[in-house]
């Protein structure tokens, strides 16, 4: 047991022993350690102003992360090496980024920019990166900026990012590593009392042991929901328990039959399995959230919470996934669907966690085709999500089909009526549709918020599941959606 | 490195002026040691001040407030409520109504009905929501239509008018009429609304305030505090941010946090959580705009009726000049013989909307062009003819409100070149060649005009001043009366006063505004920023430098003409002398170093009463060309293209102009497609964080971006460096946008007009969608 976090920061190592379990890394760095370089703009994890870099060891690779700092934990810190704006400059000497940003008009107000330069520091020594505008502007979702229109900080980026990383921190990575290594010792961590902790467990066992003694306290592994609590509806957590250091529930196996994703895998993570599991899926994933809450973000801590912002669900629920959740009484399986009761209740019993989520991978005679529809295209809630799994017969016909709708009732939630209509429906036949779309209006009675109004869902999900069609009929002709995966490529 | 844009037209005889510098805090701000506010070391003691509201109620009497739980809390130093107020409780900035703590009427949801003083800011947030309030609720009126029904208006209703337009509608070949909804817009400064006190001796206080208009905060803070004037500081280094927003807006905060400072008599700091300030503070206006046009055959308008219903909240706050320009933008680019324009400022019981970056042009503006698509859909015209066909030209050339319009030539030249660099008649083609093909996504293509009148409507507003000192050694003390927000304008002023000592820009320091020493200043907005402080700063380098060079006449006996300046040197014919040299032989022969220049905007002889005069000193121009893609299943839309060219005249600084122009453009184009402000049926704010509410991100930028800067003769007008003003009008450039939309839409049935309403969302459009379905049924049905 060890009771303190450990981190690096600038090349030294950090031990903090006083940890709360809701302190944010973001008011430690601006009020205990006086470095006020990192700004608070939203308090949410929505604009990025407050964006820190966090180095861990992936593969044994020193891989840097954007991480809104308003909404992190600073327990989640232990084991990992954290960079924020004042670091970057080393003896006078700006970093390539900065000087990037400084010389290209990338700052006005000047606010935004400390977040800007390090979601660029991340970039920077991103590996495998393509190098084009888009790849930035996807990299940079997460960051907000009122005044300069982006086309500068773009420029920045497209100047600066796609060199041979050669800063201080390429120059000492060998070190870094080593001291990574070091920091990883497999101790479960706790600090404070039975009555106030924060908790780290090693294992998946001393996990379900310290869940069993406190099934109240706060189980947290990206803390992008869990961060709000805190900063927005003022709870006191008085126990947290952080997932981030079990290997077991940090897994991703992917196979023939799908990809077995462990609860505390990040979204970022994830991607890669996801796009090749469907390109679909994969272009969905890269609007969930901004970059930022993907690279803290979970796929089980989303499913877990029952986070009434889920644009993942409905998709995994049309691909048939299954959950699996683990206690100190052993595991069990269950369908995605069933685990969403209503709305704010989940299956989920006292003492039990969410192990990890399996997605199986579309057969060769299944279509797989999702549809986000939100105000603004990146990190944005979905006002409708719709995902469709259509099995095709030989002659053309659809033998079955899985349809999961987001934004359209309490929970994320199958169109059972509208696929049992569709069931021997010609994908030739158009005429054959309209008895799904009707369908629709028996399967949800969705409500008016500030994402959209009813109407306007109800009739977007008509067109959604017509355009799944469509696309799926191959009747579409030349082009039916406006930034859609690049189908014929991966399919 | 990438070069910065050049203003090819302006003179290159100069060392600083016309120069892409950068931004002089730009390594700052990306090193993170550019200092904001809440980043400034705190006095000793320093306490926290936090705002306490009702979430349950929008409108009601206060019935009671049982605070004693909050003053309980762990940390909580003082519980403040208007009682506590040894002043007057208002922080309006000129009509009255906007009180600093509620007293006995809950008049808007979010409003401040107490304060929190304690010794963190957590602990402050945490008792705030402790408190016990009893309101007795009265029905809000939340909408503008809600507002009409119940006849209120926080100021009387204005028109302007000419000619007879009853006439002109009979004259008329065609007559269009139209409702349009206009959304408003939310700030969202990344740095949100912050202040902190710090008291002072004998009752004053210093506040460092995040405003637009320090004078106003220290005449606020004064009348609150109940002290003079003189015994308030208000200063700001710097802003995260303004857009209007920081205007009247800032007021508040300062004041409560002054308040906490009298009664405790620590230093108080404030800063609103994101939730707070978008609920408590006001945004852009939102109109219902009622529009009738007549025109001939050819799409020639001949008359127009525009009534602009505006929603301003539960206060008159600045909505006064809001809607005014507003009223004088409602003619965009066109001529209008026969024209009628109304104004009513409802009241509604929601945040007192304010200032936004455009001041209420862009309102006026965009139901101009609504009309203008209006006639040239019924006429199966371009749009981008009818527009040239009704600019104000040679003959036709004086505004509703009396102004002549002096550089038509420019509108016409800026329109043309743009025509010509975005290929705009051959993209037309190709646009409407993909429509034909394409059943789902549909394109649409517009070119669009900016006519943006430069100048405070408030003839009082427009004078600024400045205070220049040049040491012994050569440096030079810089202090104007305009705040920096982003836009760069301390680097633009910096500029000027380098280039009036020829001293390099290191020897000009800048310093942070501040009412002690220029005082009774206008607010940096209306995009007047460095057009009179510039200019101010000018008078009083070019005094001291005239001191020098008659010292220097005389002790050189040589003439006025064989003195110069320039590399920190003074040139005295072929004799070269370091700057410093000859200011410290000047002060040891007792010549005054420093100066405060001032500066009033001449020509401006607007008379609100008559509404007759000249209310602006020139017009900024702009054109704007965008092309987007809609998915008329969805409502989901993409701007594939725009091409900007904007008139800055001779440009200060054409990388910080290039600057306003892009960021101006992002945010109208926010404005007027992702930014949609919704409240519920009971009247709460719904969209109050960035979760809920979305800006532009990076990836909303077209992939296809050409942006240039027009090249122009000069600023007809003798302004400084005979450049324009460019902090508002490029706003108005994300008007093509719209229009494309617009355009898009009404590809589906031809000759029908798009009820498009702002913004553009994905649901606005679907609405549209149908209603363009349902028209062409109809049509269909009829025959």
């Amino acid at each position: 047991m060890r009771d303190t976090i450990r981190f690096l920061k600038n090349g030294q190592l950090v031990t903090l022993n006083d940890v709360g379990p809701t302190d944010t890394v973001l008011d430690y760095l601006r009020l205990t350690r006086l470095e006020t370089g990192t700004k608070e703009g939203c308090g949410e994890g929505d604009c990025g102003a407050c964006t820190v870099a966090v180095g861990r060891l992936v593969n044994g690779e020193l891989q840097y992360s954007p991480v809104n700092s308003c909404i992190q934990l600073v327990g989640m810190l232990d084991g990992a090496e954290l960079v924020c704006v004042n670091d970057l400059a080393m003896d006078g000497t700006m970093h390539p980024v900065q000087q990037a940003l400084a010389d290209m008009g990338g700052s006005q107000c000047g606010f935004c920019t400390p977040g800007f330069v390090m979601s660029l520091f991340t970039l920077y020594h991103q590996k495998g990166k393509s190098e084009s505008r888009k790849a930035v502007t996807e990299w940079l979702s997460g960051n907000l900026c009122r005044c300069t229109g982006y086309r500068p900080i773009v420029d920045a980026a497209m100047e600066s990012c796609f060199k041979v990383a050669d800063d201080v921190f390429s120059a000492r990575s060998v070190e870094t590593i080593a001291k990574l290594r070091e920091l990883d010792d497999k101790r479960d961590v706790f600090i404070g009392t039975t009555e106030r902790f924060l908790a780290s467990p090693a294992t998946i066992e001393g996990l379900a042991s310290l869940y069993h003694s406190y099934p109240d306290a706060t189980l947290v592994a990206g803390a992008t929901d869990v961060g709000l609590w805190i900063t927005k509806q003022l709870r006191d957590l008085p126990r947290v328990i952080w997932l981030g250091r079990l290997d077991t529930l940090s897994g991703l196996e992917e196979s023939d039959a799908g990809v077995l994703l462990g609860a505390s895998v990040t979204y970022q993570d994830a991607e890669d399995a996801m796009t090749r599991l469907s390109p679909d899926l994969g272009a969905l994933w890269k609007r969930i959230g901004s970059k930022q809450v993907r690279a803290s973000g979970t796929v089980g801590g989303n499913i877990a919470n029952g986070s009434p912002i889920g644009d993942t669900p409905p998709a995994l629920i049309a691909l048939g996934a299954t959950l699996e959740l683990h206690s100190t009484s052993g595991s069990r399986t269950l369908a995605l669907e069933d685990y969403f009761i209503e709305y704010g209740k989940q299956d989920r019993r006292e003492g039990e966690f969410v192990s990890g989520v399996f997605i199986p991978r579309p057969l060769k005679n299944q279509i797989f085709r999702c549809y986000k529809i939100s105000k603004r295209f990146d990190q944005d809630i979905s006002s409708v999500m719709a995902a469709f799994l259509f099995t095709v017969g030989s002659n053309g016909s659809i033998d079955d089909a899985r349809i999961a709708y987001g934004g359209m009732a309490g929970t994320p939630r199958r169109a059972l009526g509208a696929e049992k209509s569709l069931i021997g429906a010609s994908l030739e036949n158009p005429s054959n549709w309209s008895v799904a779309m009707q369908a629709l209006n028996s399967d949800f009675k969705p409500m008016s918020d500030m994402r959209a109004g009813a109407e306007y869902r109800k009739e977007t999900a008509r067109a959604l599941l017509a355009k799944a069609l469509m696309e799926a009929s191959g009747t579409a002709g030349p082009q039916i959606r406006l930034r859609g995966p690049d189908q014929e490529a991966a399919e | 490195m990438r070069k910065g844009p050049t203003d090819t037209g302006a003179p290159q005889s100069y060392d600083h002026v016309h120069k892409s510098l950068k931004h002089d805090s730009a390594d700052k701000h990306v090193s993170g040691t550019a200092t904001y506010i809440d980043d400034m070391v705190e006095p000793r003691g320093t306490l926290h001040a936090v705002p306490g509201w009702d979430r349950s109620n929008v409108r009601g009497r206060i019935l009671s407030m049982d605070l004693g739980e909050v003053e309980a809390c762990p940390g909580v130093v003082k519980v403040l409520t208007s009682m506590d107020i040894p002043g007057k409780n208002d922080c309006s900035a000129a009509f009255g109504g906007d009180p600093v703590l509620a007293e006995d009427e809950l008049l808007f949801f979010g409003q401040v009905l107490f304060v929190v003083i304690a010794t963190t800011r957590e602990a402050a947030r945490k008792a705030a929501r402790k408190a016990k309030i009893e309101i007795s609720p009265i029905t809000p009126l939340i909408t503008v239509e809600d507002a009409v029904s119940a006849d209120l208006t926080v100021l009387p209703d204005y028109q302007f008018r000419r000619g007879s337009p009853e006439t002109g509608f009979t004259a008329s070949d065609q007559v269009q009429t139209g409702v349009f909804h206009i959304g408003g817009q939310e700030h969202f400064y990344l740095e949100g609304q912050v202040a902190m006190a710090v008291p002072q001796e004998d009752g004053g206080m210093h506040v460092y305030t995040s405003t637009q208009h320090p004078s106003e905060v220290q005449h606020t803070v004064a009348k609150v505090l109940g002290v003079a004037d003189a015994r308030v500081i208000a200063e700001v280094r710097r802003m995260g941010g303004g857009f209007g927003g920081k205007e009247s807006q800032a007021n508040q905060w300062a004041a409560l946090a002054a308040l906490g400072s009298q009664a405790t008599g620590q230093a108080v700091k404030i800063r609103l959580d994101r939730d707070d300030d978008m609920i408590m503070t006001g945004k852009r206006h939102d109109f219902r705009v009622e529009w009738k046009i007549g025109h001939n055959a050819e799409g020639l308008i001949r008359a127009v009726d525009m009534q602009f219903l505006a929603r301003c909240g539960y206060s008159a706050d600045l909505s006064l000049g809001v809607c005014d320009r507003t009223m004088f933008h409602a003619d965009s680019s066109y001529f209008y013989p026969d024209v009628v324009i109304h104004n009513r400022r409802m009241k509604t019981d929601t945040c007192s909307n304010t200032a936004f970056r455009g001041f209420g042009g862009p309102q006026g503006m965009i139901a101009a062009e609504r009309m203008i698509d209006a006639i040239a859909i019924k006429l199966g015209k371009d749009p981008l003819d009818v527009r040239k066909l009704n600019f104000y030209n040679g003959e036709r050339n004086v505004t509703p409100y009396g102004m002549p319009v002096e550089e038509h030539d420019v509108l016409h030249d800026v329109v043309a070149k743009l025509e010509e660099s975005s290929d705009y008649w051959a993209r037309r083609e190709a646009v409407r060649a993909f429509n034909a093909k394409s059943p789902v996504l549909k394109k649409g293509l517009a070119l669009t005009p900016v006519k943006f009148g430069i100048s405070f409507t408030l003839k009082h507003l427009n004078q600024a001043g400045a205070l220049v000192h040049l040491y012994t050694d050569g440096s030079v003390h810089l202090n104007h009366g305009g705040t920096e927000m982003g836009q760069g304008l301390y680097q633009k002023v910096a500029q000027v006063v380098a280039e009036e000592f020829g001293v390099s820009m290191d020897k000009v320091v800048i310093t942070a505004t501040s009412t002690e020493k220029v005082p009774n200043t206008a607010p940096t907005a209306a995009s007047s920023g460095c057009d009179l402080n510039a200019m101010a700063a000018k008078k009083a380098a070019s005094v001291i430098k005239q001191r020098l060079v008659d010292f220097v006449c005389e002790r050189h006996q040589c003439d006025a003409d064989a003195v110069s300046f320039r590399n920190n040197s003074v040139l005295i014919g072929d004799l070269s002398l370091p700057l410093s040299e000859v200011a410290n032989a000047a002060h040891q022969e007792r010549i005054h170093l420093s100066d405060a220049g001032f500066y009033s905007t001449p020509g401006i002889t607007w008379d609100r009463d008559s509404a007759s005069g000249r209310p602006f000193l020139y017009f900024a121009y702009g054109a704007s060309c965008a092309e987007v893609v809609v998915d008329t299943m969805t409502g989901e839309m993409e701007v594939e293209r725009v091409d900007l060219l904007h008139d800055v005249g001779h440009s200060i600084n054409p990388a910080l102009d290039m600057g306003q122009v892009e960021g101006g453009f992002v945010q109208g184009m926010g404005w007027l497609t992702t930014e949609e402000l919704v409240w519920d049926e009971s009247g709460k704010l719904r969209t109050h964080a960035p979760s809920t509410y979305k800006i532009p991100t990076a990836s909303d930028i077209p992939e296809d971006f050409r942006v240039e800067l027009y090249e122009s003769k000069g600023n007809p007008q003798d302004t400084i460096y005979r450049s324009k003003a460019v902090g508002e009008p490029p706003v108005m450039l994300a008007n093509s946008v719209f229009c494309a939309i617009t355009d898009a839409v009404a590809s589906i049935v031809p000759g029908h007009i798009p009820d498009l309403n702002a913004p553009a969302t994905p649901e606005n459009i679907m609405k549209a969608v149908h209603a363009m379905r349902q028209k062409a049924a109809a049509q269909r049905a009829g025959g």
